[in-house]
Formats: structure tokens, C-alpha cells, sequence
């Protein structure tokens, strides 16, 4: 049947089991939007800018392992998706952006709003498509999407001039897909796979690192089960935060530069590291040099291009996690190892880095706290970036999988309203709870006007120190307290809410934050809180940034002893 | 320590994969030093050679890179092993009758064709590693070199095995890379 390439564009996402998509439209792609209504399978949430379309995608994808739909027209249309789609990329979140362009005789001429979107997004995505005719566009949509959601997952682009929209063709949506550049491994090697047992066999101080990789593709079980079979204490870097319950014995929270001090303290003293589904980012592996200094490394994860890219790794696994770990399980002895998770557990004691300080003032740990015990731990969380982001990590407890939504690789401030749109989207019956800073908060706001208008019931708890909370922490610890250019004059966010129609509180007191939290669950549709929280609280633990690990701060009121000389404590056969 | 390294790269024949791979190299901050490019014994694919300076560890991490191109179907690194590289370029040397047939000779002696002959000058046709290529320049040198114009390296796997066949997926290489260790 022949059909206008609008027509086969929205045939084809049906296909693929879209039903939203965040987008704003404009003129390179109005024969697109015009063909939406006779689609009403494919929702339109219309967002305030391109870039929320991206993140709000990106949650979506995240929240629901689906792929995330974001469409944009040409020119600065595409341009504002760039940095969410970047951040899709670095926190391999499959998601598809796509973009009118202008009608193929003007590519190239400098057209209005013609930009060459393309070779833009070329390093942050894993592929993308200028579609030179009607007839390859549902080849395309197939392949963009197989793309997306397998081997690594990523965001893909598809550039579709405005005369291809209206151009008509066939429309056969293909079964298949032909990639021969593209034959991602799946089962690890099975040699590499017994050599990883014997290590795990033989270790006296084994520790997993769960990465990203493991919620991704569900691989909970398969963790658990290592964990449990062999008795190997779980750690996580930040996007590795809730694929095991953090209730779990086991569980000895997240590692790296704001990473619980015992974790920290575990890798370094580990004579193997298992690390599954995770990249060794430098913000997870501070100093890499001095990383791990006394362990084997096994490093499984399913991008080959990851393996050795940061740290020497003794036993590499290319694989996806769960078909890996699931052979890998097969291998293991059922072992002891009390002293060991002693040992960490004794540092856990000496080091309680979630532990929160007294005081009258209003601290945002013990909002975040207040959030988990309102919640339950049921919510999912949506972070901004920078010291929210960080407290939310460490205070709120991860016992649900995936329940924490945060941008990793990129620390794109902005992506928490936004994203926890398509959260709650992809989610609609989970509680979202979106964790910002003022700052954070500020980069994306336009887009409670989306939430208003699609009533998306998400639940913003402003963490509002009047700073850009992070860097005013570096300029204090790090540039002799010399604060350039971090305070922040916010205006009245409650005011801001209402104006929206959204309504608000403001908590400037510790006693009124659990009924504002409760207050903000008991409503219906979305709710703000701003929390006025102590201006110069810092994140601690800290891990100095060029340091290594062990190096790492506690807070000050934490610091009986120096924690360098307990890491030497207690550790034979090193 | 930084060595030349060649890379042999299986591509789609698409627009764009040029630039896909190029910006890898480019991020990285490596120079491109040769890249040669055309059609291969299957339909819609294209082989290319690549020169570059490098650590063996940074081209091995941007050969993985280049791996997940979508559009490449296949990177090899065959630095180590025994290939057959040519080379070929043109030579336009400035050549008068007193000259020529001076020229004549050390390009017999060579192998080198003479492709052009005009009133003042002659253009030479050489193929070979780029010791030979450098070593005849080196004699045409004193007659006046008016323009070069040079191929940059194709290189093969000597005997029967290829690493840049279809047939061998990336999966496979990984996997034996891995045995290997």
C-alpha cells in the first residue's frame, strides 16, 4: 500500500510498540505532526524545549527498558536535543530522536533552519540516518531501533527531510535487519568464563562492582545469586545503584568520589574485583592508578571496546551480564568468607558515611531520608546533578530495582524534571519522586508547564541551598573558599509552581518536612516542595579529586581517627 | 613508545562512514598519516588501509572503537603481521633533453613506468613500500620535483589467511583474543 513517509514514519513506530513520544514540532516536520492524530496509539506529550523531549525519553527508556521516542524539527530544534541525546549516549540509554530536515533540494545550502544534525550528533550516538527517500524509511526505523536496544544500548538519530515526509511509497515493514557490521556478543567465552570461577574459587577477599549493565539487562537474579553462592560483598558505582538491594547483607553501597567510605575501602583492600556491567569511570575509580592496587580483575560487560579501556583487567568477559553470570554461577563453590564481610562489616561500624549529624537546621540528607521513610522505598528516584544528586544517592535506600533514575556519564544538570516526566510516563503507577537542586532545577523549569498540561503526577523535592551546591563545595575545600559565581538568587518556586497551577510548599524547618512530604503524596497530581535546606552542607564522604580511594574524607564530625590508618589495619596476605 | 600502524578496515560502501571513522582517530589526537580506500572483492563493501602513529594500546582501543561503527564490518590491526604494503605515486620531475634520458635510466632502474612525457617535464609512475618510493624521490630530487601526488600504503596478510573476511565476525576475534591472553 502506498502511503506519504509521515505515514510510514508512524506505521512503523507502531510497529515497534511506541505509544509515547516527547517532541515539539516546527516546520521541518509538520507534514509528520500532521499525520499523528490518525495514529492515537502514539501519545504526544509536547514538552517547553527540545532538550527535555531528550531526557524525558531517556527516563522514559530507563524506567521502563523500552525505547524512548523524542522528535524535534530542524535546525535549533535538533540542535537543543543534543545534549540529551549525549547524555542517552553516555549512559547507554536507548533512545531514538528524530528530526525533520530540510526538503532534500536545499541540504547543503545553508537553508533556514538547516543544520547538518548528523554529523553533530556523529560522536554521541551510537548511529544515525539522513533518510534520502520514502521507500528506505521503515528499513531504517527498524534498524534504528534494533539498534538502540541491543548489545550496548544507545540513542539513535533518524534526520528525515520535510519532502521525504510528504514523498509517497510502499510501505513494507521489514522482519528483519541486515547489519553485518553489527554482531554484538552475547554469551562470553567460555574458557574465560571457568578462569573467572577458579579466580572467584580461590579469592579470600572477592568484591562485585555492579555497574548500569546489570539493570539493563536484568540480571537482579543472577547477581543475587553470585553474591549469595560465593558470599562476595556487592558494591556499586552510582548507575549500578539499585540492581541489589541495599537491605542486602551483603550490600555495602556505592562506591567512588562521594562512595560510602567502607566500600571505598573495600575495593582497595580486595584481592579480586568482579566487576559486571560497569565502565570504571574515573568518578567510580578515583586515582586509577592506585585502583584496586592488591586485586585480579574480571571485567564483564558486553562492549568489548570497554575492556582494558581504563584499568588492566586479568580475566575479560564479553558478554551480556545475565547470560555471563548465568554461566558463571554454574561454576561457582558455595563458600565462606566471614572474615572478609567481617572485616567490611567492622569498617561499616567505623565509618557509618550515611550516617546523619544532629542538628536544628534543615539538612538535605535528612530530607532525602524523610523521602525514603514517606515512600517506603517504593519511589523511583529522578536526580539532578551535583549535590542533590549525590544525597539522594547515598540517603535514600535502593531495595526495589531500577528505582534510581540519575545522569552518570554527562552530570547534565537539568535532566531530573525532565526525565522523571517519562518516568512517571513509562511508570504510572510508581511513585517518582524528582530530587533536585536549585541550581539543577533551574537549567530545565520550563518544563513544569509540561507536567501541568499532561497533569504527570511526579513529586519535586527542590533541594534549594541558593548555591550551585557542588562547585561551591569545590571552591570551599579546593580554592581557599573563594566563591565565584556559585551563589544563586532563586525566585520564589512555590510562586514559580503556582503560576504553573502546580501546587507548592516551602519547608524551612526540619519539623515540617514529613507533613510536606506527606502532603505532596496525598495529592493527586504533581506537587513541589521547596526545602530552604542549610546553605553550606557538604557531601561526604569525599575522595579528594587525583586521589585514590582509600584516601577517602568522612565528614568532619566523623573523623575520630584517620581513615588511611584503619584501611591498614586489619588485612593480612595483601 | 608510539610506531606506525597500519589498520585494515572492511566498511559499508555508505556515505559517511569516512567521517565515522575519521572522527575516532581525530578525538583521540592521532594523525592520520595514509588512508586508502576502494572497492572490495564483495558487493557494497569497501576496504580501507589506514596509517597510523600510535601506542600499540592506543590503537588497540581505537580499533575497538572503530569495531562499533555500525557501518564497519571488520578492523584489523596487521602491524605484526607478515604483509605485502605497496605504494603508488606520480612523480612529475622537471626534464629537459640534456636530462631525460637520464631520468630514463634511473627509472628503468626502479621499475618505474614513464606515464607523460611534455617539453619540459616527464611524469613517472612507481609502485612499492615507501622506502622505494622515498629512495627514487631522493634521485629525482636534483632534477627538480614540480609535483607528487602518492597513494598512501595498501597492505594484504601475506598467504592464504585474511583478517579482513566477512566470514570472520567480530564476536569470533574477541573471543580468541580473549583465549589468547
Amino acid at each position: 500500500m502506498k502511503m506519504t513517509g509521515a505515514q510510514i514514519l508512524c506505521e512503523s513506530l507502531v510497529r515497534e510498540g511506541v505509544e509515547v513520544i516527547f517532541g515539539i514540532l516546527g516546520g521541518a516536520v509538520l507534514p509528520l505532526y500532521d499525520a499523528l492524530p490518525n495514529y492515537p496509539q502514539l501519545r504526544h506529550i509536547l514538552v517547553r524545549h527540545e532538550q527535555g523531549a531528550a531526557h524525558a525519553a531517556d527516563g522514559y527508556a530507563r524506567a521502563t527498558g523500552r525505547v524512548g521516542v523524542c522528535m524535534a524539527t530542524s535546525g535549533p530544534g535538533a540542535t537543543n536535543l543534543v545534549t540529551g541525546i549525549a547524555n542517552a549516549y553516555l549512559d547507554s540509554s536507548p533512545i531514538i530522536a528524530i528530526t525533520g530536515q530540510v526538503a532534500r533540494p536545499f541540504i547543503g545550502k545553508d537553508a533556514f533552519q538547516e543544520i547538518d544534525i548528523t554529523g553533530i550528533t556523529l560522536p554521541v550516538t551510537k548511529h544515525n540516518y539522513l533518510v534520502h527517500s520514502a521507500d528506505s524509511l521503515a528499513g531504517i526505523v527498524k534498524e534504528a531501533f534494533y539498534l538502540a536496544r541491543t548489545g550496548r544500548p544507545g540513542p539513535v538519530l533518524i534526520d528525515v527531510p520535510r519532502d521525504v515526509q510528504i514523498e509517497q511509497a510502499e510501505f513494507h515493514y521489514p522482519t528483519k535487519v541486515d547489519l553485518p557490521g553489527y554482531k554484538p556478543t552475547l554469551q562470553g567465552h567460555p574458557e574465560q568464563i571457568k578462569k573467572a570461577a577458579n579466580l572467584i574459587n580461590e579469592a579470600h577477599r572477592s568484591l562485585i562492582i555492579a555497574g548500569r549493565g546489570i539493570i539493563i539487562s536484568g540480571a537482579y537474579d543472577e547477581l543475587k545469586q553470585l553474591a549469595e553462592t560465593a558470599q562476595i560483598p556487592v558494591v556499586s558505582t552510582l548507575l549500578g545503584i539499585s540492581s541489589f538491594p541495599e537491605s542486602h547483607a551483603l550490600s555495602y553501597g556505592m562506591i567512588g568520589m562521594h562512595g560510602m567510605a567502607y566500600a571505598n575501602l573495600a575495593v582497595d583492600a580486595a584481592d579480586l574485583i568482579i566487576a559486571v556491567g560497569m565502565r570504571f569511570d574515573d568518578r567510580a575509580t578515583a586515582k586509577v592508578s592506585a585502583f584496586a592496587p592488591h586485586a585480579h580483575i574480571i571485567h564483564i560487560d558486553i562492549d568489548p571496546a570497554e575492556i582494558g579501556k581504563n584499568v588492566r583487567v586479568d580475566v575479560p568477559i564479553v558478554g551480556d551480564v545475565k547470560a555471563v553470570l548465568n554461566a558463571l554461577n554454574k561454576l561457582l563453590v558455595s563458600t565462606e568468607r566471614v572474615d572478609w564481610v567481617q572485616q567490611l562489616d567492622d569498617w561499616r561500624k567505623e565509618h557509618p558515611s550515611t550516617e546523619i549529624r544532629d542538628s536544628d537546621g534543615l539538612l538535605p540528607q535528612y530530607v532525602v531520608r524523610q523521602i525514603y521513610e514517606a515512600t517506603k522505598g517504593e519511589a523511583i528516584i529522578v536526580t539532578g546533578v551535583g549535590q542533590n544528586q549525590m544525597w539522594a544517592a547515598q540517603h535514600y535506600w535502593y531495595n526495589k530495582p531500577n528505582s534510581l533514575i540519575s545522569s552518570g556519564g554527562l552530570g547534565t544538570m537539568g535532566f531530573g524534571l525532565p526525565a522523571s516526566i517519562g518516568v512517571k510516563v513509562g511508570c504510572p503507577d510508581s511513585i517518582v519522586w524528582c530530587i533536585d537542586g536549585d541550581g539543577s532545577f533551574q537549567m530545565t523549569i520550563q518544563e513544569l508547564a509540561t507536567i501541568a498540561q499532561e497533569q504527570v503526577a511526579v513529586k519535586v523535592a527542590i533541594i534549594n541551598n541558593g548555591y550551585l551546591g557542588m562547585v561551591r563545595q569545590w571552591q570551599e575545600l579546593f580554592y581557599g573558599k573563594r566563591y565565584v559565581a556559585t551563589a544563586l538568587s532563586c525566585p520564589d518556586f512555590v510562586k514559580i509552581a503556582e503560576g504553573y497551577r502546580i501546587p507548592g510548599l516551602r519547608v524551612k524547618h526540619k519539623r515540617e518536612v514529613t507533613s510536606a512530604i506527606e502532603r505532596a503524596m496525598e495529592h493527586q497530581g504533581p506537587f513541589i516542595i521547596d526545602f530552604k535546606v542549610e546553605p553550606e552542607e557538604n557531601v561526604y564522604p569525599m575522595v579528594p579529586p587525583g586521589a585514590a580511594l582509600a584516601e577517602v574524607v568522612e565528614a568532619p564530625e566523623k573523623r575520630k581517627k584517620a581513615i588511611s590508618d584503619s584501611a591498614k589495619l586489619p588485612v593480612s596476605n595483601i | 613508545m608510539a610506531t606506525k600502524h597500519t589498520l585494515v578496515a572492511l566498511v559499508e560502501n555508505k556515505p559517511g562512514v569516512l567521517n565515522r571513522m575519521a572522527s575516532l582517530f581525530r578525538r583521540r589526537g592521532f594523525n592520520i598519516e595514509s588512508i586508502a580506500v576502494g572497492h572490495s572483492e564483495l558487493p557494497h563493501l569497501s576496504r580501507m588501509t589506514i596509517v597510523v602513529d600510535g601506542t600499540t594500546a592506543m590503537v588497540e582501543q581505537v580499533r575497538k572503537q572503530l569495531d562499533k561503527v555500525i557501518d564497519v564490518v571488520k578492523v584489523s590491526d596487521i602491524t605484526g603481521d607478515n604483509i605485502v604494503a605497496r605504494e603508488l605515486a606520480l612523480i612529475k620531475v622537471k626534464a629537459n633533453s640534456a636530462t631525460r634520458s637520464e631520468i630514463i635510466q634511473i627509472v628503468d632502474i626502479f621499475r618505474a613506468n614513464i606515464v607523460d612525457v611534455a617539453s619540459g617535464s616527464v611524469t613517472i609512475e612507481v609502485t612499492g613500500d615507501e622506502d622505494k618510493i622515498n629512495s627514487l624521490l631522493s634521485l629525482l630530487r636534483g632534477f627538480g620535483i614540480r609535483e607528487i601526488v602518492r597513494t598512501g600504503r595498501v597492505a594484504m596478510v601475506r598467504g592464504g589467511s585474511s583478517p579482513s573476511r566477512m566470514e570472520k565476525k567480530s564476536s569470533n576475534t574477541h573471543a580468541k583474543r580473549q583465549k589468547d591472553k
